[in-house]
């Protein structure tokens, strides 16, 4: 009788209904997602979580589909030309994916930081008020000077900049305006923060300070770093997810678990490789 | 073996040398060419060139002709056409580039605005005509000839607007959606500021081109001789390539000389507009970055 039911529920699709159900300790959860470029499949096949306040990596060779999957999360692929999304995206338990949801409030919840600083051509004030502003935050001008330094704060870059917020923000070094890229996400205070690659471009000791940063901030955010830097994964992360393409040349998710278990004890042969060094 | 290495060396050398001169003669001769006819046409209309040339109405006697009319009808016009095309321009490329997508139908307009930069003028002329003229009962006036040169100038200035946009690095496109921004918001705050300057470039460019244009205002005013001020948008005008047509259709030598001193007059408009443009992207430029 049971075994009947059961059966029932594997045919009717009931089960897989509710397999793809997220739990509550997911922010974000990904379930049999996959993106095409025109006709060609990036990743395929990707059920992830992402846990409330935690940094998850995401690694993998290049052309895996990392940022193709962190794109996904807040909706940034819609903006690229030819790609379509199939599959689910959670965020809250809420699939971002589904008719009513709006693009433009999934990105003000879930903030992202680029491979490459790119600050707005405007002061260092404006860049980090921007978000604010365009999302019809109404504040007092003390209000808002107040949530500029808070974020400024946050990105450990308020002393360096507090006496010329003024200045425009070319002014900065590399490190700096990426540290204002993430002041600028923090501000609207999002709920998950998406870093893609965001220290390629930096010397190690802005890397350093980016990374104690994003440890100093994980209490608050749920945040989610795409890495090329093994190493990079070990110190920051608390879970670490590893993408590797397939024959064919998609990404799949190929292992899933705490970071010190991936780095130690990869239960993937090729995750070993790819670790040792030996892929990619 | 290295003899023959020595010989195919010396002759690449010698190619590389001349190379220079012969892609230079295009540029030789374009240059002779212009500077031929500025020189012949400072030389037979400098001395022509007076107040009385811009204030006095058109005239059958030459020592009293004027190009007074003609120069009002091309500011008024050429100045609306300006007022109506530029944000024209800049709302059709920020639709094309940012809001229609990047379906069939918008590369199917992308793609024939394109096309509509290279139409000979007259037929702008002729849908102006049919169109405005009787079709919208505007009569032979400045705002139909306002409208004519508009859309007569709208596609290339749009063409200049897309690649305006296009130049803004999307890493700041990207940047600012990632801050929930919308797409109005990311063309009013992030693309506009940034491709403004090249914007009024190429509608500055547009006006130089708007002002040379003959043919499509003679099909829509047909006047080469008026001898009053515009005072309405309403009221019959001539423009200066057309003043200028018909001193030159004429037999008399002074006709020919006042001919010279008006292109001398349409060369420094042409110019002080070109100077104003590279002026304007200099200021806007320095103030965004």
């Amino acid at each position: 009788m049971i075994l009947e039911r059961a059966e029932e529920a594997v045919e009717t699709g009931e089960v897989s209904e509710i397999l793809s159900r997220p739990s509550d300790e997911y922010v974000v959860y990904t379930h049999g997602l996959r993106v095409l470029y025109g006709s060609r499949p990036a990743i395929s096949d990707i059920t992830l979580g992402f846990r409330r306040n935690t940094i998850t990596a995401v690694i993998g060779p290049s052309g895996c589909g990392k940022s193709t999957l962190l794109r996904c999360i807040n909706r940034m692929n819609d903006l690229i030309p030819g790609a379509r999304v199939e599959g689910k995206v959670f965020f809250n338990n809420e699939d971002i994916y589904s008719p009513h949801v709006d693009p433009v409030y999934v990105r003000f919840r879930i903030g992202m930081v680029f491979q490459r600083p790119n600050p707005f051509p405007m002061s260092i004030f404006d860049n980090v008020a921007f978000g604010l502003r365009v999302n019809g935050i109404k504040l007092t001008r003390d209000g808002l000077r107040q949530r500029v330094k808070e974020a400024l704060v946050k990105a450990a870059l308020w002393d360096e900049v507090k006496d010329r917020l003024d200045a425009h923000a070319g002014t900065l070094s590399g490190g700096q305006q990426q540290r204002l890229c993430i002041a600028r996400s923090l501000a609207v205070e999002p709920e998950v923060l998406l870093l893609d690659e965001p220290t390629v471009s930096l010397d190690p000791i802005s890397t350093y300070k980016i990374e104690q940063l994003l440890r100093g901030i994980v209490e608050d955010y749920t945040i989610i770093i795409v890495t090329h830097n093994m190493q990079q994964a070990a110190r920051v992360s608390d879970y670490t997810a590893v993408l590797m393409p397939d024959q064919s040349g998609v990404g799949r998710l190929i292992e899933q678990g705490p970071t010190g278990e991936i780095f130690t004890n990869p239960r993937d042969k090729r995750t070993e490789d790819y670790i040792r060094g030996k892929i990619g | 073996m290295g003899h023959q290495i020595l010989k195919t060396s010396r002759l690449k050398k010698l190619l590389d040398r001349a190379m220079p001169i012969i892609l230079s003669l295009g540029v030789f001769l374009a240059v002779a060419t212009v500077a031929g006819l500025i020189i012949d046409v400072v030389s037979s209309g400098w001395h022509r060139l007076s107040p009385g040339l811009l204030t006095n109405y058109a005239s059958a006697n030459p020592a009293e002709a004027g190009l007074r009319s003609a120069f009002l009808g091309t500011i008024y016009t050429v100045g609306l056409s300006a007022i109506i095309c530029i944000p024209l321009s800049i709302a059709t490329a920020l639709y094309l580039t940012e809001f229609s997508g990047t379906g069939r139908l918008s590369s199917i307009l992308r793609y024939n605005i394109a096309n509509l930069a290279g139409v000979p003028s007259i037929i702008f002329g002729v849908v102006g005509l049919g169109f405005l003229v009787y079709g919208l009962g505007m009569g032979r006036s400045i705002i139909a000839g306002a409208f004519t040169l508009a859309i007569l100038t709208l596609p290339l200035v749009t063409v200049t607007c897309i690649e305006a946009i296009n130049t803004v690095p999307d890493d700041l496109r990207l940047g600012a959606y990632a801050l929930g921004a919308t797409k109005l918001q990311v063309a009013a705050h992030v693309l506009l500021p940034r491709a403004l300057p090249m914007m009024l470039t190429g509608g500055i460019l547009g006006i130089s081109r708007a002002i040379g244009e003959a043919a499509p205002i003679l099909v829509i005013s047909g006047l080469l001789f008026i001898r009053e001020d515009p005072v309405s948008l309403f009221d019959i005008f001539t423009v200066m390539p057309l003043q200028l047509f018909n001193w030159i259709s004429r037999p008399q030598m002074a006709f020919r000389e006042l001919a010279s001193a008006g292109i001398i007059v349409l060369l420094l408009l042409l110019l002080g507009l070109n100077a104003a443009a590279i002026v304007l992207r200099h200021r806007l430029t320095r103030r965004l970055t």
